[in-house]
């Protein structure tokens, strides 16, 4: 099909669809006036039930830990298939690349940077279920710190950093971890991925049950995961590049 | 004007559709795919809001608080992180499509050989 | 609805068809991560702090390096087979 049908038959497709979803969305009751009863209910009884301040980490972890699950195979699926990918086309040579960067004061306050985005990062997983945060949210962050190293220097120091063979150790060992927690359970003779440790004090580091553990299941996972993305992409990128 | 998310939605979903249908290169089509992606975003988090509600957080705040719905955001949040790494898969395959064909234009591509 | 949240959405409105019709692949790049930032703010405006972070740590750090390494990797390409 050509371009110049392609388009028109797309627009009054397009009006078609946005009419039908347009009707579809009337349907819904007003922007402000949620009265779905799940949400309702999991408000007011999670801090009892889990003892956990983050009511959307105890649904990531706990409640819908099922679907967690699923994404996280679902991410550890994905950065599989990027990684053989893209290993195998590339190019043979390795060329001696110089990428470092040259000027001081980038490197110095980058490199400076490093330690201070990590520690953020798992601050936000550490604090997760207490406060905004979880194992997604600072998995990522800490990846990005790691990545900065490779901004604020140069592409060698990145991958001395992150060899590869222990990056795929903790990618596969969260994604165990996290099984192996909903497994435990269902050795322990409880429903398959019940909260099986004791709930501790509202507010404290050790409230949740097995949801800390999950989170930083979850977390290592997620940081070792996109670090090893962010490794084939630049590998990608520094094997053709030639000198100078 | 109480239905302005929702009509965001289907804005950014047709707009997101448009800009894969008209595309003429592998990258431009993937990056307007996330555009589209993130109208789904948008219509779970508009329909677990609640007027003058506060986040779904109850540190320091007294239970009964009215707060948004917490499950909604539970699915939006692992599916914004994974949608990166289905991004960087169907970049890895856009760049296997250049190697292998020398064009990255859809039109131009030719069909999948025996 | 607050002020706040209609100017949110029609700037995540503006901002998602711009990404659409740029046609120069650095300049799209860089309107997708102001397109994340603009996600962002709509995110938090729906009191959805946690939803807020993941698409700051996403839209701020990797899906940028993800989509400027490819393009790196195909102009090195390209100016290889000339």
């Amino acid at each position: 099909m050509s371009a110049r049908t392609r388009v028109p038959l797309f627009l009054v497709s397009a009006a078609g669809l946005a009419a039908l979803l347009g009707f579809g969305v009337a349907g819904l009751p007003a922007f402000g006036d949620y009265h779905g009863p799940y949400g309702l209910v999991l408000n007011h009884v999670v801090l009892a039930q889990r003892h956990t301040t983050n009511v959307v980490a105890a649904v990531v972890f706990d409640y819908r830990g099922f679907d967690t699950l699923g994404e996280e195979l679902m991410l550890f699926a994905a950065v599989a298939a990027t990684a053989l990918i893209l290993r195998e086309a590339r190019e043979e040579e390795a060329r001696q690349v110089v990428d470092s960067v040259q000027s001081e004061p980038v490197r110095a306050v980058g490199l400076a940077a490093v330690p201070v985005v990590i520690l953020l990062g798992l601050f936000v997983v550490a604090f997760g279920y207490l406060t905004p945060g979880g194992g997604f949210q600072g998995g990522t962050v800490v990846a990005l710190g790691l990545l900065l190293v490779y901004l604020a220097a140069e592409h060698r120091a990145y991958r001395r950093l992150t060899p590869t063979h222990v990056v795929d150790v903790f990618e596969g060992g969260g994604a165990a971890a996290f099984v192996a927690l909903a497994l435990g359970a269902l050795l322990g003779g409880l429903a398959f991925q019940q909260n099986f440790l004791p709930l501790g004090r509202i507010g404290a580091l050790t409230s949740g049950g097995s949801i800390p553990l999950l989170n930083w299941a979850t977390a290592i996972e997620v940081t070792a995961a996109f670090v090893l993305l962010f490794g084939e992409f630049l590998e990608e990128v520094m094997v053709e590049r030639r000198p100078g | 004007m109480s239905y302005l998310p929702y009509a965001l939605a289907v804005w950014l979903l047709v707009v997101g559709l448009y800009g894969v249908v008209t595309s003429r290169h592998l990258v431009h089509l993937v990056v307007c795919l996330t555009v589209a992606q993130s109208s789904t975003y948008v219509l779970l988090l508009a329909v677990g809001y609640r007027k003058h509600a506060t986040a779904p957080i109850f540190k320091g705040i007294p239970l009964g608080t009215k707060a948004t719905d917490p499950v909604v955001q539970a699915l939006t949040l692992t599916d914004v992180v994974v949608s990166v790494t289905v991004l960087a898969l169907l970049l890895a395959v856009a760049v296997q499509v250049y190697v292998r064909e020398g064009t990255l234009d859809p039109d131009e591509i030719p069909a999948v050989r025996g | 609805m607050i002020p706040l949240q209609v100017a949110a959405i029609v700037l995540v409105g503006a901002g998602g068809l711009a990404v659409v019709l740029a046609r120069d692949l650095l300049r799209q790049a860089l309107l997708n991560s102001f397109y994340g930032l603009q996600l962002v703010v709509l995110f938090l405006v729906f009191q959805a702090p946690d939803v807020a972070l993941a698409a700051l740590a996403v839209g701020g750090g990797a899906a940028p390096l993800v989509i400027l390494a490819t393009l790196a990797k195909l102009r090195a390409r390209e100016e290889r087979r000339r």
